[in-house]
């Protein structure tokens, strides 16, 4: 398998190569579609000429990246694009072997099931066979590197490419059930968007479920594992965060950074919901509304890790997207991270209901979100209201499709534990409705 | 919700539309092109009205004495230009600084891809002529434009001239608020985009100008005169721009206001408007004018010089005086009154006119259809593309296979991708060569075959679009069952995208090209009759739509030519568009050959396929 990943590998890295050389890259860099006030390149270069000055980058209101950034770029600049063709190669490759892991971990789970005959006899088409799963690793790679949205955002040098690195390296960590170093990345991408947070209860399941320690309040060990897993946590947090007040002399970062994400004080229309509501709202509302929004990213993990306490990497995906979605400023980037595990679900797709029309409803929208800009920004006949439209239908197809999946998910299970052809009382075929 | 989530209802729904399929495609259809057609009804439309405060309720009086003296200095400045044998720079400049204004001048020159035989011209250079009279009463920071092209003959002598005159009486005005530039460009289009790239520091099309010594503010609003009689019958409103972009609505109102209010006829496309909405010609009146509008617009080429403009978002017309055998006429006074009134209304606007509709077609110009009643019949186009495309997926997920295909369906996952991407790739291919070859081959063609460059590239255009019927795109080896299907369903979608975006930008264009593409899309199969829908494919073809525009355009403008005219002007329109494109950017041309043919090569690739 590592032929065609290899390949895989070449081919995204001339796309990227050709596409960084064609006059398409100032454009594609400017597409405020791909990059956010957070992530642009611009703004880094910006920082970086601050930086060099002896002022402070976060001097003025350009630069909002971390400061580890910054002095990563400070050493890189002249690499930038080999730095961000290698994020995405880091990122592919341990998707792809965190999927490679976990694809073993379903099979060597499902095999106990089976000998345990916990499954219902009409089940067996449930059942995954190792041949339908054999690409599935080698699917993710490839929906993650050839992904038009990862590939725009490589391409425009936005710094969610090296974010989503974090998170693959993270999400590789946790799978290889490595406690130290899944909580160091997670501190890590924590650090550089605050959102990751939330990663937490899903890394802290699976490695308890793989350690065969039981998640229950009563027992010590429960305890004892969540008290060692944040205090890396925490404390590799902590570290990061002093060593860039070292590097800097000076906290200016902790608003500039994490302020800047959590008040949104930058309008810039993006692909996300903030934007618009933000610039229409009366000020002394905007408080009220800006815990009602952020909430959004945190709150779902309580129930999503109740509900899904047994399935931590399907909780993983849900919290990736939920956080692409509701997150203050989205790129492109982020939707790109949680749609390569796409595949990972692949045999839920006959429980998928609305797959069909999200599908659509997305493409078009990828493809209006352009054609509206330039409608509002350079002609000037149409207005904000078109492209704000476009952007909630595109989010509403995002939801849709996630929790398509979510209950795609719950179905499947269900059907594991009471069989596929479920009966009413009286005989007849009974179908599940959601209500 | 409830129907996306409950499953028995969901069904019905589904079994209902696939089992309706072809009744409901047929009834949108209808339903689409009836409604495009209600448009020109006119208790449908709405009266036009203004919304822009600044100019609606402030009254200006209108006091422009001097209209024959500004024919004077027209036929003064037609021997200049006879003398001069084109633009007489230097008298224009002397005679624009006798009235005051700080005068500047542009060179520019441009070389076009192939000699552009409509207009006789391959090598051009010219200069243009403008002078800034300075707002008296404010800090200058905008600016309205009035131009007149300095056309080759006798043609729009008095438009200069006019232009002229109402510098001079502008100048003894104190009242103005925002620097007025007149404006003489020579070349027509040419010109006006050197110096509209001058004016603005771009530079889009690869054009040499000089740069602009002398700037007013920034434009907020812009008329273009054409003007060749001493007195004219009507005068005549022109807002398509380029790629069909149209000026707010607020200054076609605006003209018909004040033409209305000193009484001059007014027209729009040429037409008058009509009191007899309830009579059959009265209707057919109408619908005639919206087709004319629909015709122009989805051209996507700026039928006027104001069409440049529209680019910088500078709200911008061209009025057109027109002498016929009326016995009513209007005399350059009057129209001078007339343009005075509309720069006096601009002068007040406090800021860019943005009040009133952008997207709208206009069945007379008293009447306007906004984007709100047109779309739906563009929508129910496209609902036909949603309907094939549900129906196409319920069919590729139907779990039953009949007994005698189930060998193929093993095959059938992986070939898939490869099986739609090959058509595609090959379709996009020889859509990327009609875009490119034309221009870069003519020097060859000229050199093998007895033809001039236009004609070469012309011919060529349509030689390597035929050439696309006949190349092989399937190369796939074993027969897939669902593969056609997989690939319909790409282009159906593919279609709907770029016709959804093409309607937004250009409306016209949209749905022109969705009433010939639609039906196509809707009715291919590998199992219709070959020769027959063969036939109709090429018949609906964009390039027979683009013939048969043409003599329906014709037909509309009455004047109707036959066949061989029509040849000739289809061969000539296929060079202006390509023209437009590499000389002001007009993205009809590239559109049609890199998206709209090559998706139209993947239904003529679904009818072939085996």
């Amino acid at each position: 398998m590592a032929a065609p990943l290899t390949l895989l590998l070449i081919v995204g890295v001339s796309i990227r190569l050709f596409l960084f050389r064609s006059s398409l890259a100032d454009i594609i860099a400017e597409r405020v579609e791909v990059v956010s006030p957070l992530t642009a390149w611009k703004r880094v270069i910006e920082g970086l000429a601050l930086l060099d000055l002896g002022v402070s980058p976060y001097s003025g209101d350009i630069f909002h990246e971390t400061p580890l950034i910054i002095y990563l770029f400070h050493f890189v600049v002249d690499y930038a694009e080999i730095t961000f063709m290698l994020a995405d190669v880091i990122t592919a490759v341990a998707l792809y072997l965190a999927v490679k892991d976990y694809n073993t971990q379903v099979l060597k789970k499902q095999r106990f099931e089976l000998e345990a005959d916990r499954y219902p006899m009409d089940c067996l088409e449930l059942v995954r066979s190792p041949t339908q799963m054999y690409y599935i690793p080698l699917k993710v790679a490839m929906v993650y590197m050839l992904n038009p949205f990862t590939i725009l955002s490589c391409v425009a040098k936005s710094t969610c490419g090296l974010n989503n690195a974090v998170l693959g390296l993270f999400f590789l960590c946790t799978i290889k059930k490595n406690t130290m170093l899944s909580a160091i990345f997670l501190a890590l991408a924590t650090y550089q968007s605050i959102y990751p947070i939330t990663l937490c209860a899903p890394a802290m399941l699976y490695i308890m479920q793989r350690l065969y320690i039981p998640v229950n309040y009563r027992w010590a060990s429960f305890w004892w594992f969540v008290v060692q897993y944040l205090f890396i946590y925490l404390g590799s947090l902590f570290v990061i965060i002093c060593l860039s007040f070292f590097l800097l002399g000076s906290w200016d970062y902790i608003p500039s950074v994490y302020g800047f994400i959590l008040s949104v004080p930058d309008l810039t229309p993006n692909i996300g919901l903030f934007w618009y509501f933000f610039a229409e709202m009366f000020e002394h509302f905007r408080l009220f509304f800006l815990c009602v929004f952020q909430i959004n990213v945190f709150f779902y993990t309580i129930p999503l890790s109740i509900k899904l306490k047994e399935h931590p990497v399907f909780l993983m995906f849900m919290q990736l997207a939920v956080m692409s979605i509701f997150k203050s400023y989205p790129t492109v980037g982020d939707i790109a991270l949680y749609l390569s595990l796409l595949p990972l679900w692949s045999h839920l797709h006959r429980f998928l209901r609305n797959i069909f029309l999200v599908t659509c409803v997305l493409i078009a929208c990828s493809a209006l979100f352009p054609v509206l800009w330039h409608l509002w920004i350079y002609s000037g006949s149409a207005n904000s209201n078109f492209y704000y439209a476009i952007t909630l239908l595109f989010n509403v197809a995002q939801i849709l499709l996630v929790s398509d999946y979510f209950y795609a998910f719950l179905r499947r299970e269900h059907h594991l534990t009471y069989g596929l052809y479920l009966k009413k009382k009286d005989g007849s075929e009974a179908t599940l409705v959601l209500k | 919700m409830g129907l996306l989530s409950d499953p028995n209802r969901r069904r019905a729904l589904i079994t209902l539309l696939t089992r309706l399929n072809a009744p409901i495609c047929v009834v949108c259809y209808m339903a689409g092109v009836a409604w495009f057609m209600g448009l020109a009804f006119e208790p449908f439309t709405l009266r036009t009205y203004m919304s822009e405060n600044a100019m609606g309720s402030t009254m200006v009086e209108e006091r422009f004495p001097a209209g024959e003296r500004a024919l004077a200095t027209g036929r003064e400045f037609a021997a200049h230009k006879r003398k001069a044998g084109g633009m007489p720079v230097d008298w224009l400049v002397k005679t624009l600084q006798a009235r005051g204004l700080e005068v500047f001048t542009q060179r520019f020159s441009r070389t076009l891809p192939f000699p552009d035989e409509n207009k006789e011209r391959y090598m051009v250079k010219g200069t243009n002529v403008y002078g800034i009279l300075r707002a008296p009463r404010a800090p200058r920071t905008e600016a309205l434009v009035l131009s007149a092209p300095c056309s080759p003959g006798e043609n729009n002598n008095q438009a200069v001239g006019l232009l002229l005159g109402l510098a001079q009486y502008f100048r003894n005005q104190i009242y103005w608020a925002k620097d007025i530039i007149f404006l003489v460009n020579e070349h027509d289009l040419i010109g006006m985009q050197a110096w509209l790239e001058g004016y603005h520091h771009t530079n889009t099309t690869g054009m040499d100008w000089s740069p602009l010594q002398g700037r007013g503010g920034s434009i907020q609003a812009a008329l273009s005169l054409e003007l060749s009689s001493d007195v004219v019958t009507s005068l005549d409103l022109v807002l398509e721009g380029l790629n069909g972009q149209l000026p707010n609505l607020d200054l076609a109102n605006l003209f018909y206001a004040f033409c209305q209010k000193i009484g001059v006829l007014c027209t729009i496309q040429g037409k008058l408007q009509r009191n007899d909405w309830d009579s059959v010609s009265g209707y057919s009146h109408a619908v005639q004018t919206m087709m004319l509008m629909v015709m122009k617009q989805a051209s996507g080429r700026p039928w006027g010089d104001h069409g440049l403009f529209l680019r910088y978002h500078i709200e911008a017309a061209s009025i057109k005086g027109i002498n016929s055998f009326r016995q009513y006429k209007t005399d350059t006074t009057t129209i001078g009154r007339l343009l005075e009134g509309m720069y006096r209304k601009l002068n007040n606007l406090l800021e860019r006119l943005h009040q009133s509709y952008f997207f709208y077609l206009m069945p007379s110009l008293s009447h306007f259809v906004s984007i709100g009643y047109y779309m739906p019949a563009f929508g129910l186009l496209a609902a036909i593309l949603f309907m094939r495309a549900l129906d196409l997926w319920v069919q590729l997920t139907a779990p039953p296979l009949p007994p005698e295909e189930g060998a193929a369906h093993v095959k059938q996952s992986s070939p898939g991708v490869l099986s739609v991407l090959t058509p595609l790739v090959i379709s996009h291919v020889t859509g990327a060569a009609l875009y490119a070859l034309p221009i870069h081959f003519q020097q060859v063609a000229v050199e093998h075959f007895p033809v001039s460059e236009t004609e070469a590239v012309v011919l060529t255009a349509i030689a390597v679009y035929t050439a696309g019927l006949a190349l092989p795109h399937n190369t796939h080896r074993y027969k897939t069952l669902h593969g056609w299907r997989v690939l319909k369903l790409v282009a159906v979608l593919y279609l709907a995208v770029l016709l959804g975006c093409t309607a937004l930008i250009n409306f016209s264009l949209g749905f022109i090209l969705a009433l010939t593409l639609v039906p196509i899309a809707a009715f291919v199969t590998p199992h219709v009759p070959k020769v027959l829908s063969a036939f109709v494919l090429v018949f609906l073809s964009p390039a027979c739509t683009l013939l048969f525009s043409v003599f329906f355009f014709q037909e509309l403008q009455e004047v109707p030519v036959s066949f061989q005219e029509g040849w000739m002007l289809f061969l000539s329109v296929i060079s202006q568009g390509i023209l437009d494109h590499s000389l002001y950017g007009s993205l009809v041309y590239p559109l049609i050959s890199l998206l709209v043919y090559p998706c139209w090569l993947l239904f003529w690739n679904i009818l072939f396929w085996n």
